[in-house]
């Protein structure tokens, strides 16, 4: 069964609506907000607890608990809440249609947010290339300001809030949250070694909470119609709506919210205008952004799109950006262009990533060409496991994984891909 | 990096935005303004950032210039070359190439006249690869400047390419019938607002 628009959050994802502040109050963005603020810091976080929201930026850990790891008092040290809008998983563009058309769900979750763990300034951390997206959420801080639904007394209830944007400068790797916050301090955005966690020791040495858009971007609606609801809608442990990226070999790629859960086969077919050319020429699905291994035609018959079961399935709901490959495609080209990136995007901090991400794409170049020997498919794996879980952050795990999904489902087309051992060679 | 023989100072409309920039962070963490700074000098310095630039931002942030030098050559949309007035990113990365991005590539090589990675001999366009630039339910597309183009074909990214080569300023946003990302094919939800996709007409939703 479809989600009903009555329980989308999302109500003016496309833009058709005005996304300031007249057009967003209409649509029940700042309601009470003072109230909401009135409940106070625990039971707020108890709310989104209940709730069961999981982070939407792709790790799916539970946005009340990451809030809860905040020191109780502010002591001497402020404490930040940094939103991460440095949008840039291959596939996902969920976060971009938030900013320019809902970006007072966004600013007011943040307020509520900063409240929550004892905030007084937000950072939104834009990746620069968001240009005009930038442009359309400063203005709407502006007007919230000018508003005063934040600032000195932010809706009245006494409480000071400033909510900054920082823009990013081109740099995939900012996304993961301790490089982001290396780069708003200024520096390469190069991930640093946990312990400590943000929580305790974030941006500018302070403990700092980081989310994604769309995981703050939700709150306030969640506390206005309360965690049975919220709970209520998808599966256990996989609550809520969720924003689906649906790109690639579909007849109409959209942007769509839907329940936590929906079969992947019915998010394609319902919103997305099917596989094209029909269910029956899908070659492939990568269901949650480059980082997560790709699912077979069988397997995606059968996949529902959250965090729990594409786990199962060895794959990952991720961003949830859906990216479709029909019988067309040459999956080794498609997976040697995701090694490209992250060879591309290694920010050369840790050895295995920097030099493994380059053998990758190397030798995916030299299958993808018919220069490999049968030799490099078994060391090509071997790679991939050297890196996996021998860097301080996931981009070396992202690398890994698309090819290690490809060898799973698709070794025989690299085996017929290599070149033959010649007459010589063979005797 | 490179020299430009020239000297660098912020101009007075770039000036009013350095303090107001500087003032989002806390005392003592001015640093944190190095990359908008950087941003600001490039887009004074004609879409460049010389060593003279790089080490002005160093001064006026009290920086050491090994800091700011790791900065400006971290980070891809700082340019450490001169460039054209205009610069175009095709991204080719997997959801723009699986609709269509190597057309969009050889239209704009065609429509230039140069490869990628290279300059128009007017120094008016530079071409680039991009990587994931994240409207990729817009594929395929390409930014130039600060501006998106998206859902493109062979047409729609020469006639974008001619437009500016002639001064013009091109439409942003889809290039087809979509106001955004929504289904080209009409709403599979919020279908109340349906008579609104109808009466704005085509894209360009910003």
């Amino acid at each position: 069964m479809m989600l009903k628009d009555v329980d989308r959050i999302f109500t003016n994802i496309y833009g058709l609506e005005s996304a300031m502040l007249k057009g967003s109050k209409k649509r029940g963005d700042w309601n009470g907000t003072k109230k909401l603020l009135g409940l106070g810091r625990d039971k707020i976080i108890d709310i989104i607890k209940e709730s069961g929201l999981r982070g939407r930026g792709g790790a799916g850990f539970s946005t009340g608990m990451k809030w809860s790891f905040m020191p109780q008092e502010v002591g001497d040290r402020p404490h930040y809440l940094i939103i991460n809008a440095d949008e840039g998983e291959p596939g996902t563009c969920k976060d971009r249609e938030i900013m320019r058309h809902e970006p007072m769900k966004l600013i007011e979750g943040a307020l509520v947010a900063a409240f929550a763990i004892g905030a007084h300034v937000a950072y939104c951390y834009v990746r620069g290339e968001f240009y005009r997206e930038t442009k359309v959420l400063q203005s709407a801080v502006d007007e919230a300001y000018a508003a005063g639904l934040i600032g000195d007394n932010a809706c009245k209830s006494g409480f000071k809030f400033d909510f900054y944007i920082h823009r990013g400068m081109g740099s995939y790797i900012c996304g993961e949250e301790s490089a982001l916050i290396e780069s708003l301090e200024g520096k390469k955005g190069q991930p640093r070694l946990k312990p400590p966690f943000p929580a305790n020791v974030g941006v500018f040495g302070c403990p700092t909470t980081v989310n994604n858009v769309e995981s703050i971007a939700v709150v306030p609606t969640i506390i206005r119609r309360g965690q049975e609801w919220f709970s209520g809608i998808g599966k256990p442990n996989n609550a809520g709506t969720k924003l689906f990226n649906i790109s690639g070999h579909v007849n109409s790629p959209c942007t769509v919210e839907e329940e936590m859960g929906i079969p992947l086969r019915e998010l394609i077919d319902k919103h997305a205008g099917g596989v094209r050319g029909g269910w029956k020429n899908l070659k492939a699905i990568i269901p949650g952004g480059a980082s997560v291994p790709l699912l077979t035609k069988k397997q995606a018959e059968y996949a529902t799109m959250d965090f729990d079961s594409l786990r199962e399935l060895r794959s990952g709901l991720g961003t949830a950006a859906v990216m479709v490959m029909d019988n067309s495609t040459d999956i080794l080209r498609a997976i040697t262009r995701l090694s490209a990136f992250y060879k591309h995007e290694s920010c050369g901090q840790c050895t295995p990533c920097r030099e493994g991400t380059g053998w990758l794409w190397r030798v995916m170049e030299r299958i993808c060409n018919g220069d490999a020997t049968a030799e490099e498919i078994d060391m090509l794996e071997e790679v991939t496991k050297q890196i996996e879980g021998h860097t301080i952050c996931a981009l070396g795990d992202a690398a890994a994984w698309p090819i290690q999904g490809l060898l799973r489902a698709f070794r025989p087309e690299l085996e017929s891909r290599v070149k033959k051992p010649s007459t010589a060679e063979a005797a | 990096m490179r020299e430009s023989g020239k000297e660098f100072s912020f101009n007075e409309d770039t000036e009013a935005m350095v303090q107001s920039t500087i003032a989002k962070y806390p005392k003592g963490w001015e640093a944190s303004a190095v990359m908008p700074l950087l941003d600001l000098a490039q887009r004074q310095n004609h879409g460049w950032l010389s060593k003279e630039a790089i080490d002005y931002v160093s001064q006026r942030l009290n920086m050491p210039p090994i800091r700011v030098y790791e900065v400006a050559t971290f980070y891809t949309m700082y340019n450490l070359e001169p460039i054209g007035k205009h610069h175009v990113e095709v991204c080719t990365n997997l959801p723009c190439w699986l609709r269509g991005s190597d057309d969009i590539v050889a239209a704009c090589e065609k429509a230039l006249n140069i490869t990628m990675g290279e300059t128009t001999e007017d120094k008016t366009f530079t071409l680039s690869h991009a990587e994931c630039l994240g409207a990729c339910v817009n594929a395929p597309m390409m930014q130039i400047d600060d501006e998106y183009y998206e859902d493109l074909d062979t047409a729609s990214t020469i006639s974008i390419i001619d437009a500016l080569k002639a001064g013009k300023t091109p439409k942003n946003g889809s290039q087809s019938a979509r106001f955004s990302c929504e289904p080209a094919t009409g709403l599979t939800s919020l279908k109340h607002q349906e008579a609104l996709l109808k009466s704005e007409g085509n894209g360009g939703s910003l």
